[in-house]
């Protein structure tokens, strides 16, 4: 999967699509399998990505052996009377509803009726202090903004710098369950109710077999397994498995509007899983990178049929939108790698709020309209030119710094490397549609940044053109199988109908 | 009076032993979603504490005395040979019983006052704590008035206990017993008939296989390899992956 931020319009239909098909119930009304948070920001659940305080994900000890944070063999059974890392639903926010109702049925009074907010847990009528986007576009508030922990990392200088009103800007992070390779929260599951399945990495839960020890919730770094209060049953994002066997996109990507999402098959060797996950932190990317393999490589092909991989689905990693984007540009990141899941959701670091810059806006333009048309009164504009090659990449608004922390485990050459291929596209189309740039300026951005014409004009396809099926390719090997994953339609020979699970035989 | 005792220690754990199996079973068969710790703490955190904690560390260690005392009663009565050995054995019992009254006391109390676990209480959440809580309170009250319980119940109550299960029930002892302690064994066979019912089924799920798996779980729906090989002839049902 990779998201490419930089597309990404803020409007949390994804998390709306989400919601309506899968969340919308009893005990499971908090729960945002998808979630946008606006960075900087504090997130959901608060402050997600602090492991100090919910304990999630891997550690390297001292002899380099990994361990769970918070929860595994011996923590998660002495603290299975009450886990003390387990965030509580004031962490993520208390569901509610408006009493609507009252609007019509009031009885005849002094006072316009009102729709009194009234708690989804206790019905009791409340006070809504957080929702679940709460900080939505609020970049540079004191209580959300700047209490993101990512900017841990940055000097206090830094900081103000990047929340001086004039330079303030934010972008938009989009957050599923990442599937990860190295899930924490099925190693930390002490029912072995979750795993990962074969056939397209997807992580489930098993509803019939978790007791609600509630253990992945903690071990989840990123906070994207939930409880469900109602049913004592821990749940999350399915990747939409339904849809997904049937051959079509999960409904977060089939609905996004930015059309920032893509997903392809990846082969992966699943023996190099274990030492990628214990690589150095700085080596952490890049070891992840060497565990996904490449599906034009004839030994990798051979060994896959070996292993009974299905011809369309090694056709399918061929033309994986995903493996573009992540092996063959090197264009993508993962979402916080030290946290040692190797989550397998990418995503492109954004380019534009964070390299525009604002100069005076051009007043020449306005005095030619009539003065009945509505125009800006600012006298800012954004500059997204390109007069300067890498000069914006340095001086970029957000510190690269920032983006490290979040994509790369502080490597900021890693961030610079993925915006300035996403500027050299740019300069390259400039070159092409607009002609103010040379063709010596565009030979020296790809140069430098070591992509091709093809491989820009690539990219620019994928990012700018691609349809349904360049974004989403999903085997169809699934669609014919759909039903079979579930049960295959031998074993269920000679019964009678839906429903109906006794074979009609003699005997007990 | 005879009769109704005979009903109380023979009748009423024979019951009890009948619905726990049958309906344990049928239970985990028929309703097998539900088995569930039915955790709350997403919805209240601190006070939990105070009250699971002490609860459960409690009741894991008395259980498994009752336990002990039940299986091997000549061993205890071994080990109570020595008085300083049966006052450490009394003085460890009967603070883990302390522990269990105080947790379980805690755990009400959230019950009753927190507006959001109260959503999530049913009925027989509460009849089952307050069995629990009375079941607890005999017995710390006997422990302390009838000395050495885990001397006379490995003497008196193990034998009436294995004549139960020998099928040739002999209440002499337990009807001579006094009433704190016929009513304790009374309300545990209550429990017992109880438990497949309530939310204590979530003890015998008790996760303790997670010792003994690696850490991450990967399933295929069917083994791949064999249904793609030749040799593998139609068969009526598929190869599954084990
Ligand atoms: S992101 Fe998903 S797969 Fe990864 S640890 Fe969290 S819940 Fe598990
Ligand atoms: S639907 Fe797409 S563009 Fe809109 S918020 Fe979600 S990811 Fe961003």
């Amino acid at each position: 999967m990779v998201f490419h931020l930089d597309k990404c319009i803020g409007c949390h239909t994804c998390s709306v699509a989400c919601k309506n098909i899968w969340t919308d119930r009893k005990g499971a009304e908090y729960m945002w399998w998808n979630n946008v948070e606006t960075k900087p920001g504090t997130g959901y659940p608060q402050k997600w990505e602090d492991q100090d305080i919910y304990q999630g994900g891997w550690l390297k000890d001292a002899s380099g052996n990994l361990r769970l944070r918070g929860a595994g063999k011996a923590k998660g059974l002495l603290n299975i009377f009450h886990n003390p890392h387990l965030p509580t639903v004031d962490d993520y926010y208390e569901p509610f509803t408006y009493r609507y109702l009252n609007l019509i049925e009031a009885p005849p009074g002094d006072d316009q009726p009102t729709a009194r907010p009234v708690s989804l847990i206790t019905g009791e009528p409340m006070d809504v202090k957080m929702g679940p986007n709460w900080d939505d576009d609020l970049s540079g508030t004191p209580d959300y903004a700047r209490k993101d922990p990512n900017l841990e990392h940055l000097s206090p200088a830094e900081q103000e710098a990047m929340f001086q009103l004039e330079r303030m800007a934010f972008f938009y992070l989009p957050r599923i369950c990442n599937h990860c390779l190295n899930p924490a929260c099925v190693a930390s599951c002490p029912s072995g109710a979750i795993y990962k399945r074969g056939e397209d990495g997807i992580v489930l839960i098993n509803q019939k077999v978790c007791r609600a020890w509630r253990m992945c919730v903690t071990a989840c770094p990123y906070k994207k397994s939930y409880y469900n209060w109602h049913t004592g049953k821990s749940e999350k994002c399915i990747l939409c498995f339904p849809r997904m066997e049937a051959g079509y996109a999960p409904a977060c990507m089939h609905s996004c509007v930015g059309r920032i999402r893509y997903i392809g098959v990846l082969l992966y060797d699943a023996d190099r899983i274990h030492a990628a996950a214990s690589a150095d932190t700085k080596d952490l990317v890049n070891a992840q990178l060497d565990v996904i393999v490449n599906p034009f490589d004839e030994e990798v092909i051979a060994s896959a049929k070996a292993n009974g991989v299905p011809d369309s689905t090694i056709k399918a990693a061929q033309n994986s939108p995903a493996y573009k984007f992540i092996k063959e540009w090197g264009m993508a990141l993962p979402l916080h790698p030290e946290f040692r899941t190797l989550p397998m959701l990418w995503y492109v670091p954004p380019l534009l709020p964070v390299m525009a810059s604002v100069r005076p806006g051009d007043q020449s333009q306005k005095a030619k309209l009539n003065d009945m048309a509505k125009t800006w009164t600012d006298d800012w504009l954004y500059d997204t030119s390109t007069t300067e090659l890498w000069g914006t990449v340095e001086q970029a608004r957000f510190p690269l710094k920032y983006l490290a922390s979040l994509f790369s485990a502080g490597d900021t050459h890693a961030v610079a490397d993925k915006l300035k291929k996403l500027m050299a596209v740019r300069i390259y189309r400039r070159f092409k549609t607009v002609g103010d740039v040379t063709e010596e300026r565009m030979k020296a951005a790809l140069r430098e940044t070591g992509l091709t014409q093809e491989s820009a004009e690539g990219i620019f396809y994928l990012t700018a053109l691609a349809k349904f099926n360049d974004r989403f390719v999903i085997p169809p090997a699934h669609r014919e199988q759909a039903m079979e994953m579930l049960e295959f339609t031998g074993d269920v020979k000679g019964n009678t109908g839906f429903g109906f699970r006794e074979r009609p035989e003699r005997g007990l | 009076m005879n009769l109704f005792n005979l009903f109380l220690f023979v009748g009423l754990p024979y019951i009890a032993l009948v619905t726990f199996l049958v309906g344990t079973i049928q239970r985990y068969r028929s309703k097998g979603f539900k088995v569930s710790s039915l955790s709350s703490q997403f919805l209240e955190g601190r006070s939990l504490f105070w009250g699971s904690v002490p609860f459960h560390f409690g009741i894991l260690v008395v259980f498994c005395g009752h336990l002990t005392a039940f299986l091997i009663p000549r061993g205890v009565l071994l080990w109570n040979g020595d008085p300083l050995r049966l006052i450490i054995l009394q003085v460890t019992a009967f603070s883990f019983g302390l522990s269990m009254l105080i947790g379980l006391s805690g755990l009400l109390v959230r019950r009753f006052t927190n507006a959001r676990v109260r959503m999530v209480t049913t009925r027989m959440d509460l009849l089952l704590e307050l069995l629990l809580f009375t079941q607890t309170a005999l017995g710390l009250w006997m422990a302390f008035n009838y000395r050495w319980g885990s001397s006379w119940f490995a003497a008196d109550l193990s034998p009436y206990l294995w004549s139960l299960l020998s099928l040739s029930p002999d209440i002499s002892a337990v009807s001579e017993l006094p009433l704190a302690i016929q009513l304790h064994i009374v309300n545990a066979f209550l429990i017992f008939t109880l438990f497949p019912f309530t939310r204590l089924v979530h003890l015998l799920v008790a996760p303790l296989h997670y010792l003994m798996r690696p850490y991450q779980r990967v399933i295929w729906n069917w083994d791949r390899r064999a249904i793609r090989h030749p040799n593998t002839p139609w068969s009526p049902t598929r190869p599954k992956n084990t």
